[in-house]
């Protein structure tokens, strides 16, 4: 392995790390209200920005960022109540414009409120680069593949192991049946947009001292989050993630080796084209329609 | 002759035989009728012969054509017409609409004429509307002519399926339970409308759980359990038939 | 008579021409006349879109790629290195994006739901990305001037004679659209989104019509993206975006899914609102996204087809 290739792996996996976190995020939402929130991206906005803001006023690091994702969390939770529930019945279409609108909607809360400007987050432990085989990263990758090993752990032990997943996974399958055996399915889909916001904020905060952030942030990573968790097949936990990793390591691949230029362009090349294959993704269901 | 003939038919879902080896043939101008319990594969059969679902095994021909794995639009094309158990109605168009689009294949296709409603076309759809309408009235459905789909009772939206699948002209309707949910007096109307259909010279296939209704119209039966023939005959032969009175009527 | 009044193609033909009549009378300014081209334009290309989504049921977030297709190849060929005739570029243009459309189509329109959704929204990302990165050609982020618009030796000059221009297009383009809804093929597209099964089964080869609308809704684009470049003198890779072509089908879905003139209010709204909101300043966004979500919220159906069935249930 060339001393560049791997430095682009590592690069790769960091951002796809973020893409796994936020693809999950979507993929959760999908899973209880097959709803594709729009609006997923905002809440990695939330989390740095709301961080950068809080630290500003003097917080200590742990606190402001507890406080961003508990800020991003609400604003899920609001979002779901007070945006999605109401319109429950509508068309795919429509749900997807009221998404967008509040998506727009938070992007100019964050302007009025936190400025246009671009803030970088200081670095979780220093800047001192680590060397790897000849490649050089800096601590805060170890940060973004740590803390997202950790949190998919902590995720995949909550859908198997306790009560409240459980039911999400039941409401998922089958809300109606989740009602009948008394599953509360409006409080289940409350806690499934503010799980996913805390996955968006905490990919958000973990990756902002690499990448910086802006009011701006969250759409590009958010659509990439998207593909992510279409590429992996949508609703799949699993598939989200692998998709959010190939996405990252191909990305950075291809502004290594090819150009940096269609860099952005490599997860929407990449999707189309499994998309023309694998019609439900890699690890989507293909059930028959039944007539 | 016979209009359509199924031999060796088979299809799995994921290891499960929803069809084996079936065979049977269907000969013009009868009503034959398609029996069996819930889940013995009536419906996948229907799909089947219309193309919805591709068969693992087996060939199906029709008008000695044979058809097997030919899309639902191309059977069409060929005269095969259908309606759903649960229904298939265009909820975002009016209920003469609907219609319509059941003689989509006498119909002309250019849409450069289309949206210059050159008189040709004008002409056309007036009378296709007419038809529509006369279809309705026949089916009995006559006063929602200007209703949506989506205004319409279930009953009257059962029969409005069966206008659609006229509209096409078809040599052969197959008619997934049209007495399903319908009500006594509903049934019985089904009952005189599916005569007045097969005395129009159209062969029709019935899925029907309504075994009163079945026995009366139907000139032949094809009894299915666990998707294989149990047993086939005129209602008599059935009726007298000690396997399908074991399986079956008996139960 | 009344009857006929109260249908779309003779009462809502008749209603938008004396509109687009009247309104002139209150323009003081270029700038009027400026907004009011802008509107045309979007609810032309939303109209379009409109078939696509609203009536065949078939999702698209990457229209504005084909727009800035259109927009750009005419750019390009008109320029000084082709030096073609505006109207040829226009149509080469549109028909290349035909094929383009026509090429994706075959498995892009397999997809169904949020897969699509997925995939249109990745295509028209990628022409944009593509736009603004081919800067030896497309002028990169800086953009490129466009030719004045001259066919059979007529050029238009000034807002006020591109605001007939493009007033003319859109009264042909909302009765070819009127006409075709109600024709086979409209009825066949319809039919592909209210039961794809059922008019698989009434013989509509529905990939045929689903091709044949995506391909023309493509095409269009392009034709508007053209006459827009021509008109402004002057094309930026925004045109081809993502906000673009999420703005397209917003007005698409507030304005009124499956309703021609629905399109049309989306487009009035979606321009005009910004506008009205710039006095705001910072709070633009904000306002504007809660407007659009209160909407949609609220009226699900979109404005025109819910405004209609009231003002209906109140005849009756």
């Amino acid at each position: 392995m060339s001393v560049e290739f791997l430095q682009y792996l590592f690069s790769g996996v960091t951002i796809g790390a973020t893409y796994a976190l936020v693809g999950l995020g979507f993929a959760i939402i999908y899973n209880a209200s097959h709803v594709i929130n729009f609006a997923q991206g905002e809440f990695i906005m939330i989390g740095s920005m709301a961080t950068v803001s809080f630290l500003a006023m003097g917080m200590p690091m742990p606190v402001a960022i507890l406080l961003a994702v508990a800020l991003a969390v609400v604003t899920g939770m609001l979002l779901q109540k007070f945006a999605v529930a109401p319109a429950k019945n509508a068309d795919v279409v429509t749900i997807i414009i009221i998404t967008i609108g509040a998506s727009i909607l938070l992007r100019g809360l964050a302007q009025v409120f936190w400025g246009k400007s671009f803030h970088a987050l200081p670095a979780f432990s220093g800047n001192e680069p680590i060397n790897i085989a000849g490649a050089t990263i800096v601590p805060q990758n170890l940060w973004v593949l740590g803390v997202t090993l950790v949190i998919v752990a902590a995720v995949s032990w909550f859908f198997t192991k306790t009560i409240i997943g459980k039911a999400i996974l039941a409401t998922s399958h089958n809300a109606d049946a989740a009602k009948l055996v008394g599953i509360n399915t409006n409080m289940i889909l409350l806690f499934a947009f503010g799980l996913s916001a805390l996955l968006g904020a905490v990919a958000g905060i973990i990756v902002a001292p690499i990448t910086t952030t802006s009011y701006e942030v969250g759409i590009m990573l958010g659509l990439k989050g998207f593909v992510a968790a279409v590429l992996g097949g949508l609703g799949s936990g699993v598939g989200a993630i692998v998709g959010g990793l190939i996405l990252g390591i191909a990305e950075a691949m291809a502004a290594g080796y090819i150009s940096s230029d269609y860099k952005d362009a490599v997860p929407f090349v990449i999707i189309l084209f499994i998309l023309f294959f694998m019609p439900s993704g890699l690890f989507g269901s293909r059930g028959t329609e039944r007539v | 002759m016979s209009l359509l003939k199924v031999s060796g038919l088979t299809k799995t879902f994921g290891g499960v035989h929803a069809i084996e080896d079936l065979s049977f043939e269907i000969k013009k101008g009868t009503i034959h009728s398609v029996i069996g319990p819930n889940g013995a594969g009536k419906t996948t059969l229907f799909n089947l012969l219309t193309g919805v679902y591709t068969p693992t095994q087996g060939a199906v021909s029709f008008n000695g054509e044979s058809v097997s794995g030919k899309s639902p639009h191309y059977l069409a094309k060929r005269g095969m017409s259908r309606t759903f158990q649960n229904l298939q109605i265009c909820m975002n168009m009016s209920a003469v609409e609907n219609v319509m689009v059941g003689r989509h294949l006498h119909m002309s296709h250019n849409p450069i004429a289309a949206m210059l409603r050159l008189p040709s076309i004008t002409k056309q759809d007036k009378a296709c509307r007419e038809k529509a309408i006369e279809l309705m009235e026949f089916v009995g459905t006559g006063q929602y002519i200007k209703t949506n789909a989506d205004a319409m009772s279930y009953g009257a939206l059962k029969r409005l399926e069966i206008a659609r699948a006229l509209a096409a002209e078809p040599e052969i309707l197959l008619l997934d339970e049209p007495a399903a949910g319908l009500n006594g007096t509903e049934t019985a109307e089904v009952d005189e409308l599916i005569q007045k259909v097969a005395d129009s010279g159209v062969t029709v296939m019935l899925v029907e759980h309504d075994m009163k209704l079945v026995m009366n119209i139907s000139d032949y039966l094809l009894v299915l359990d666990y998707g294989k023939k149990l047993a086939e005959g005129t209602p008599e032969e059935i009726r007298n038939n000690p396997a399908v009175i074991a399986a079956y009527l008996g139960a | 008579m009344f009857e006929k009044l109260n249908s779309p193609r003779t009462g809502g033909l008749l209603a938008l021409i004396l509109a687009v009549l009247i309104l002139p009378l209150f323009f003081q300014n270029t700038f009027h006349y400026d907004v009011a081209i802008h509107v045309a334009i979007s609810a032309t290309v939303a109209i379009s879109l409109n078939l696509l989504v609203g009536y065949a049921g078939q999702i698209s977030l990457g229209h504005a790629g084909f727009f800035g297709v259109g927009a750009y190849s005419s750019a390009i060929l008109t320029g000084w290195d082709f030096g073609w005739s505006p109207i040829t570029a226009m149509l080469v243009a549109s028909l290349a994006v035909g094929v383009l459309a026509l090429v994706v189509s075959g498995p892009i329109l397999r997809l169904k739901g949020h897969y699509l959704a997925m995939a249109t929204l990745g295509l028209g990302i990628i022409i944009a990305i593509v736009i603004t990165t081919e800067d030896w050609l497309t002028g990169g982020p800086d953009g490129l001037s466009v030719e004045p618009l001259t066919i059979f030796g007529l050029s238009p000059q000034g807002e006020a004679q591109w605001y007939w221009v493009f007033c003319v297009v859109l009264i042909a383009s909302v009765w070819l659209s009127l006409n075709l809804i109600d024709s086979p093929v409209g009825r066949a597209m319809r039919a592909v989104h209210g039961s794809e099964v059922a008019a698989q089964v009434a013989g509509v080869d529905t990939t045929y019509f689903k091709t044949l609308i995506f391909v023309m809704s493509a095409m269009f684009a392009s034709l508007m993206g053209s006459l827009s470049a021509h008109y402004s003198g002057f094309v930026t890779p925004d045109i081809a975006g993502f906000h673009h072509s999420i703005e397209l089908i917003t007005m698409v879905v507030l304005g009124g899914m499956a309703s021609v003139f629905g399109a049309i209010t989306g487009a009035v709204i979606l321009t005009l609102l910004p506008q009205m909101l710039t006095g705001l300043e910072d709070w633009e966004m904000v306002i504007f996204g809660l407007i659009l979500m209160l909407t949609m919220i609220f009226m699900p159906k979109g404005l025109v087809p819910t405004l209609l069935t009231k003002f209906r249930r109140g005849e009756a």
